[in-house]
């Protein structure tokens, strides 16, 4: 089967992609900046933006690591609170220059390691349960973080998250330049873990766990690895977001918020990055096209929903993975097509 | 003595609760048992049969007992379909799918309802009215009465009917090994559907008994109350029926006490930590039996 | 295959004798035993086996074989008795820390990496083999190149023993079943192993697989210096590759000895491969 095809030596490949990385976000920052996009327009696609992070950090739980987490608005919630809280504490609307755009790194940064935090406090517990049990007690937690953002102040004696009525406020700081970023780094950090020794063990355990065991991985290890990384890119999600609406409601964080999330992650395909991301568009976007027949959107979606799991349960991808250096190999040998169906790159 | 008052009247209030969990907790259970699946749908059964109800008493005028048998019927029919439109095209493909699956027509239910009547919440008219009982300085209110008797009437019966009738021997077969239940003869779908019917129709009684209690019908008000009947099916052990009762009632328990001690915005998160912590001690719950993986 | 004895010298509990004499066991198991809720699933399990033997375990279905290799990675943990690995006692220890000391196995139903390549299956199995961390693989540094590098080629090098090099790329699932079974081989050859387990290597291969995997299962021994355990109802096979055989029945060890003594013994003959039946083929 081994051919001789022309392909791109490995640090071209880098390059290569990194070159199309950086001139896609400045391209589409400039487009979107012009005036040919409308303010409407450009917020679409900063939740968009918002939405890919949250699929595709899921993604690593779910599609990666094959758990089923119920809970990961939870983790988004963490984020947004720490971001929320921290840019209103730091005032970083009244910051300039330099500081500003300082301050928004460590927001999105500490936000993330809060959120990790809470995964790995969360994750130690709940994955040593499988399966069902897994789902559930994620739920429990998710639920538990909404509860707690809704009366913590009560208990703390000072207004820190201002309960069910919101923290109201918090600096603007999203922007379309700096969503598209996020979106960017997390992708290229997801990919250049799970085409690694750790990301290979991640799916090993999705794949077999007792196997795995035996094959020398440590596999709660990694377990709580994928699940903290999850949690991880959910609370940058969560600080974009806080710094999109400029105000919180820990109801917003519900059960319900957990399964949107998985939605997009479970029709893109479980696995696929590029699904994910392609569905948390068009699941985003779609709504928001037909506003005009707003009454049934939901109807639709769930419709939908059920129909695709009848129809093609693996997801709109199934596993498979977007590779640039793929497809340019594919353009320099014209003829040849391997014709089996592949899974995942390989790069 | 006013707190112990106060005390009994939460302790009545926690078991009328708890009986509702118990009723929708064991629809969830038995599914489970039977496919392995979390029936994500189950309490949104309970608001369809709360919005018949609705319908019937307040716009029809029917005589309540006519309500609560439709309400109950038309649960049950829903539940039926559903397994048959939803859930047995899925027999075979992963678990998640069919949990998808689930959630979506969780969704479709509450939305469609939401597109046919609108988002707000319909009020009941009382229908089920009597005396209360009055101990001491506490008072019992009939509803609270009702539902409890109501439903010890229906565990009982559930229980005769699984260990006793052919069916439930059926049901408990397929519980045990699917395939080596199908190997002697027993008919899956109508198992399934017997099994569906019966978690529906008590989702039905715990429709009637819930507007006995708050009285109003919307399309999302059972989404808390799916969700810890659900939690109440887990902690109990899901699969097991004596469990489900168990934990429905422990959960009901848990809120009642939690608000008498005046932490009442407390109650979802203690529920949530008791789930946790019985997951965490004893991974299948209080009453489930213990997995292994053969390797 | 048996030239090379030089000395014979019975260890207690050995099933082989002995042949570098002075050298200690690799592996030692003394009076193992496992209960599951009051049934003796395994009992006073006595093995010894050297560097470079390949040994057999067999006996009737549910005689506790595979018990004893699901003892031996802890994936389930004695009630009784001891096992030394190297002289290290790995009592305790979970699974993967039994693997890293140098037990790696086989499965009876095959357990692969299915919707990962073939090359993937076996670069998992060499995990600990390359240590490059979290970092190194987000900013793709030095470190990563080279070891993925090696790796690769190691990797590759690997599956050229059953000739799978070309395989490479395919999923594991994919692959027809004999290539299965010598796709964990790899893998778990992949750990680098002291002593390998093998859970019924052959069972589903045809006469000439089985021949094939015979003569790859002494070349590995020979090229990697390594103990092979193996449980299989291939008598042939048994017969032909192993130097010592214990024989399981009800959980209990009821013979050990030389394929020729175990072909003899009466014991065996009665319990296992039935009264009148011959030797060679066929399982009990």
């Amino acid at each position: 089967m081994k051919t001789n095809r022309k392909t791109i030596p490995m640090p071209m490949r880098y390059l290569i992609n990194t070159v199309l990385i950086v001139l896609f976000v400045l391209a589409s920052t400039l487009f979107v900046n012009s005036d040919a996009v409308s303010g409407y327009f450009t917020k679409i696609l900063m939740v968009i933006g918002i939405n890919i992070i949250l699929a595709i950090s899921l993604n690593i739980a779910t599609g990666y690591l094959g758990q089923l987490p119920l809970g990961h608005a939870g983790f988004m919630a963490v984020g947004a609170y720490t971001g929320g809280i921290f840019l209103k504490a730091v005032d970083a609307a009244k910051a300039t220059g330099g500081t500003y755009y300082l301050y928004i790194a460590a927001a999105l940064v500490l936000s993330g390691i809060v959120a990790g935090i809470f995964g790995i406090l969360i994750g130690v517990p709940a994955l040593r349960l499988k399966g069902d049990y897994l789902a559930i007690i994620t739920l429990g937690f998710g639920e538990i973080i909404r509860v707690v953002l809704t009366n913590i102040d009560s208990v703390l004696g000072f207004d820190l998250t201002y309960g069910a009525s919101g923290l109201k406020r918090i600096p603007k700081i999203t922007t379309f330049f700096n969503v598209m970023l996020c979106v960017v780094l997390s992708c290229v950090v997801i990919h250049m873990v799970m085409k690694s020794r750790h990301g290979r063990a991640i799916l090993s355990i999705r794949e077999n766990e007792i196997a795995a065991e035996s094959c020398g991985i440590r596999t709660t290890y990694y377990k709580v690895m994928a699940f903290t990384m999850s949690a991880f890119f959910a609370g940058v999600a969560g600080c974009l977001y806080a710094g999109y609406l400029g105000s919180l409601q820990p109801s917003s964080f519900g059960f319900m918020k957990s399964i949107e999330i998985l939605v997009m992650v479970v029709l893109g395909g479980m696995g696929s990055m590029l699904g994910s991301i392609l569905s948390a568009t068009v699941l985003t976007a779609l709504p928001e096209a037909l506003r005009a027949f707003s009454d049934y959107r939901m109807v639709v979606y769930s419709l939908v929903l059920v129909l695709m799991m009848i129809f093609k349960p693996t997801g709109l991808l199934g596993q498979y993975d977007f590779s640039l250096s793929r497809i340019l190999e594919k353009l320099m040998n014209p003829k040849k097509s391997t014709g089996k169906k592949e899974g995942a790159s390989h790069e | 003595m006013a707190f112990l008052s106060t005390l009994f009247s939460q302790v009545i209030n926690g078991l009328q609760s708890g009986s509702i969990y118990a009723l929708v907790a064991l629809g969830y259970s038995m599914v489970y048992g039977i496919i392995m699946l979390l029936n994500f749908a189950h309490g949104d059964i309970i608001m369809v049969g709360a919005y018949v109800v609705w319908i019937s008493t307040a716009n029809f005028g029917f005589h309540p007992i006519v309500s609560i048998l439709l309400a109950v019927v038309v649960s049950t029919v829903l539940g039926v379909v559903i397994e048959k439109v939803a859930y047995a095209p899925l027999r075979s493909s992963p678990r998640l799918s069919l949990l998808i699956t689930a959630i979506g027509i969780s969704f479709l239910l509450e939305n469609g309802f939401q597109l046919i009547f609108g988002a707000g919440a319909k009020v009941v008219p009382d229908f089920l009215t009597g005396p209360s009982v009055h101990l001491g300085s506490a008072t019992i209110s009939f509803s609270a009465i009702v539902t409890i008797v109501v439903t010890v009437l229906m565990m009982a019966g559930l229980t005769f009917l699984v260990q006793k009738t052919k069916l439930g021997k059926a049901m408990r077969a397929v519980s045990e090994d699917m395939g080596a239940a199908q190997l002697m003869g027993i008919n899956l779908n109508t198992t399934i559907s017997f099994t569906f019917a019966m978690g529906s129709a008590l989702a039905g009684v715990a429709s009637v008994l819930y507007l006995s209690s708050y009285g109003q019908a919307s399309p999302t008000m059972v989404s808390m109350l799916g969700l810890k009947a659900f939690v109440a099916a887990v902690l109990g052990g899901i699969g097991s029926l004596p469990g489900a009762m168990l934990g429905g009632f422990v959960i009901g328990m848990a809120e009642a006490l939690v608000s008498a001690a005046g932490l009442s915005v407390w109650k979802d998160g203690v529920v949530f930590a008791i789930l946790i912590i019985v997951l965490l001690v004893k991974p299948t719950g209080l009453m489930g039996k213990p997995m292994t993986e053969k390797v | 295959m048996s030239e090379q004895k030089t000395k014979l010298v019975e260890v207690p509990g050995g099933i082989i004798p002995e042949r570098d004499v002075g050298q200690p066991p690799v592996l030692e198991v003394r009076h193992l035993g496992i209960d599951f809720g009051g049934l003796t699933a395994v009992d006073d399990f006595d093995f010894v086996i050297g560097k470079d033997e390949i040994g057999g375990l067999i006996g009737p279905n549910g005689a506790g074989k595979t018990t004893v290799f699901n003892l031996l990675t802890n994936v389930y943990q004695p009630t009784r008795g001891h096992i030394l690995l190297g002289g290290v006692d790995t009592r305790g220890k979970k699974t993967y820390e039994v693997n890293k000391l140098g037990i790696a196995r086989t499965f009876q139903n095959i357990r692969l990496f299915k919707t990962l390549t073939v090359l993937d299956n076996v670069l998992i199995g060499m995990h600990n083999g390359m240590g490059y961390n979290l970092g190194s693989s987000v900013l793709r540094l030095p470190a990563y190149w080279k070891q993925e590098k090696e790796a690769k080629q190691e990797a590759l090098s690997l599956l050229s023993i059953f000739d799978m090099q070309d395989l490479a790329e395919v999923h594991a699932g994919n692959l027809p079943y004999g290539a299965q079974r010598r796709l964990e081989i790899v893998r778990a050859l992949a750990t680098n192993p002291k002593i390998l387990l093998l859970d019924e290597p052959a069972a589903g291969m045809n006469p000439s697989e089985t021949a094939e995997l015979m003569e790859n299962i002494r070349r590995i021994r020979d090229r990697f210096g390594i103990a092979v355990i193996l449980i299989e109802h291939d008598m042939n096979l048994v017969m032909n590759i192993c130097e010592g055989i214990a024989v399981l029945n009800y959980g209990r060890i009821i013979a050990k000895g030389t394929p020729e003594e175990i072909r003899k013994n009466p014991v065996v003959i009665e319990a296992y491969l039935g009264k009148k039946g011959g030797a060679t083929d066929a399982e009990g």
